[in-house]
């Protein structure tokens, strides 16, 4: 399927932003989960660094991030040469570019799934525990639903940071039309080129259609399941 | 035995130390707020955990300094009943109330779900959401979900304490059957007296993270240190013998009867009474012309001087023994004496609603 206001090219970008985005979030999702529970719950020797760490992306300059991911993941690095052998190189590969959307959306949806965590009432975990739940289901069954609001905003921040990155992603996996060329590398190759204005404000307006959409899905669905909760036992954030 | 406590927990610069042994039936936790009670029932729960000691509940070890044991909170079978009802604000009624059951094994008591929902009248909140719903109805559920976990052991933490007047007596005969039908150990936390009068089998008060008095309701009741200013009193066991169109009830104890406005116990209801000691007055002979509705004969067993001009006079009744706070200058004038012969006068309207409870030998749970 292609739109028909839409190069290919184009067209190609976009799905694949999509493709990085989504990725980037799916991946994102259990290690915050884990990073954003215990930064939330539990006291413990050299949090303040496991926090300062889990805000870098979120401080360094993007092309900096990237080039500590080439340094890491490339070709030459310590883990991309481990991950060579197996198949799984990342370095100018789509995956890659999901890899660094996904580093640079993490705080994003630690900060706002730990806030989340924080808010569900600890006296309702207590009362799962008296009841006869072990740890790990109090979680599911309490902690977890409790926390969706701020998990689904948590999400789509981190989905329209993918959808952004630029510096990390292309100083990591370059600028490789249907392969790394994201929506935003996309714009930025556009612009370099005489005469593309056009094509650039296309795919300026679609960025824009795309982020505004998935911030209202998120809206509504956070407010659907806020209100399922209906506020009692999760303070409002 | 149903408790077994020895424990010492610090709570940042506040160390409560309780050693307490109780008889099967309700332990209530008696005491002014801030003494340490909730600590102490948390401890139990392991909720928090104890520096030294141990703690055994129904011949169970749940947790033992020494020996390093301490059973998590999660495999103490409880079932405990807070304040503040802590339903899952994301779960129906009916979710609520089954949680705890895929945990229940190899218990003890076994409690089916339709006899509890019909127990406590929960029927037509099963499928409404915890939001919305009085604190009567949320502490309702709060005990459902509790008994369903089929606990060996039964903790409440002042569980009527957020409650308006009407509806702490609608739930507190739901307390009392869990007392006279179930047969687990029952923790009961309070600081209302009334509540110990209906329910303690026996009450351990706490003050300053200390035991101060361990014993029956009755032994509690009498001792001027473990109750707060003015409540000291007698408890006494009757009957509810019938009602009066003048809406008095009239009631047996032992053989006496006494006169109350009591209409919402059924006849035949076995009532527990207290009588505060300042509500009582004494005579040596059979008094004339006086208001009062009950008057009862005995014999004055101990007279104990307080430290003001304050005196406790304990007269032994058929129906029970009776404090009575007079002031020193009526039992001179009176020439009191222990061993005499004497007429206790109690109002029928200081027979307070409040103070009496009601137990019911029907409803098996």
């Amino acid at each position: 399927m292609t739109l028909s206001i839409l190069s290919p090219e184009e067209w190609t970008a976009v799905q694949l932003s999509l493709k990085v985005a989504i990725w980037a979030t799916i991946f994102s999702l259990p290690i915050a989960t884990a990073v954003s529970y215990v930064l939330a719950r539990h006291v413990f020797w050299g949090k303040q660094v496991l926090n300062a760490l889990m805000h870098l992306p979120l401080i360094l300059p993007p092309v900096v991030t990237g080039y500590l991911l080439l340094l890491s993941f490339g070709p030459q690095g310590p883990i991309g040469q481990i991950l060579e052998p197996l198949g799984l190189s990342v370095a100018f590969r789509w995956s890659g570019a999901a890899l660094a959307a996904a580093v640079m959306g993490f705080p994003l949806l630690v900060r706002a799934m730990r806030l989340s965590f924080e808010a569900v009432d600890p006296k309702l975990e207590e009362a799962a525990r008296t009841l006869g739940a072990p740890a790990p289901w109090v979680f599911i069954t309490v902690t977890l639903p409790l926390a969706v609001p701020g998990i689904l905003t948590g999400m789509i921040l981190c989905f329209a940071k993918a959808m952004g990155e630029f510096g990390a992603t292309i100083t990591f996996v370059a600028n490789i039309p249907g392969e790394t060329q994201t929506l935003p590398s996309a714009i930025y190759a556009l612009l370099q080129a005489p005469g593309q204005e056009i094509a650039a404000i296309r795919l300026v307006t679609l960025s824009i259609f795309i982020s505004i959409t998935a911030l209202l899905v998120s809206e509504y669905l956070a407010k659907r399941v806020a209100a399922r909760i209906d506020g009692k036992g999760v303070k409002h954030i | 035995m149903s408790f077994d406590v020895d424990i010492t927990c610090q709570q940042g610069n506040f160390e409560i130390s309780a050693k307490f042994s109780t008889p099967s039936g309700v332990t209530v936790l008696f005491g002014p707020s801030g003494a340490g009670k909730s600590t102490l029932i948390n401890a139990i729960a392991g909720l928090v955990t104890p520096q030294h000691g141990h703690i055994h509940v129904g011949g169970h070890l749940l947790f033992d300094s020494q020996t390093g044991e301490n059973l998590p909170t999660h495999r103490r079978q409880l079932g405990y009943i807070f304040q503040e009802s802590r339903l899952f604000p994301h779960m129906n009624v009916q979710r609520n109330l089954v949680y705890g059951r895929r945990f229940a094994r190899g218990s003890t008591s076994v409690v089916q779900f339709e006899h509890i929902v019909e127990l406590l009248d929960l029927a037509p909140l099963l499928n409404r959401r915890p939001v919305g719903l009085s604190g009567g109805e949320k502490q309702r559920i709060a005990i459902g979900r509790a008994l369903l976990s089929s606990p060996r052991l039964i903790l409440a933490d002042e569980p009527l304490a957020a409650l308006d007047q009407a509806r702490k007596a609608e739930l507190l005969p739901y307390f009392e059957r869990l007392r006279d039908e179930l047969n687990i150990p029952i923790l009961y936390v309070t600081h209302s007296v009334s509540e110990v009068a209906r329910l303690a089998t026996t009450v351990v008060t706490i003050k300053d993270g200390q035991v101060i008095s361990l014993g029956s309701a009755e032994h509690t009741f009498a001792d001027n240190a473990a109750m707060p200013d003015g409540q000291v009193g007698a408890l006494i066991t009757a009957h509810v013998k019938c009602h009066h169109d003048d809406g008095l009830s009239e009631l047996n104890a032992a053989g006496i009867p006494l006169h109350l406005p009591m209409p919402q116990h059924p006849v035949g209801t076995k009532v527990r009474l207290r009588i505060a000691a300042q509500d009582v007055v004494i005579a040596t002979h059979p008094p004339k012309g006086v208001s009062a509705l009950n008057i009862i004969s005995g014999c004055i067993l101990r007279l104990a001087p307080g430290t003001g001009p304050d005196i406790m006079v304990t007269v032994d009744t058929t129906a029970g023994k009776i404090l009575a706070c007079l002031t020193k200058r009526s039992a001179s004038i009176l020439q009191l004496t222990e061993g005499m012969d004497c007429f206790v006068i109690i109002k029928s309207m200081a027979l307070a609603d409040d103070n009496a409870g009601g137990v019911y030998p029907h409803h098996k749970l």
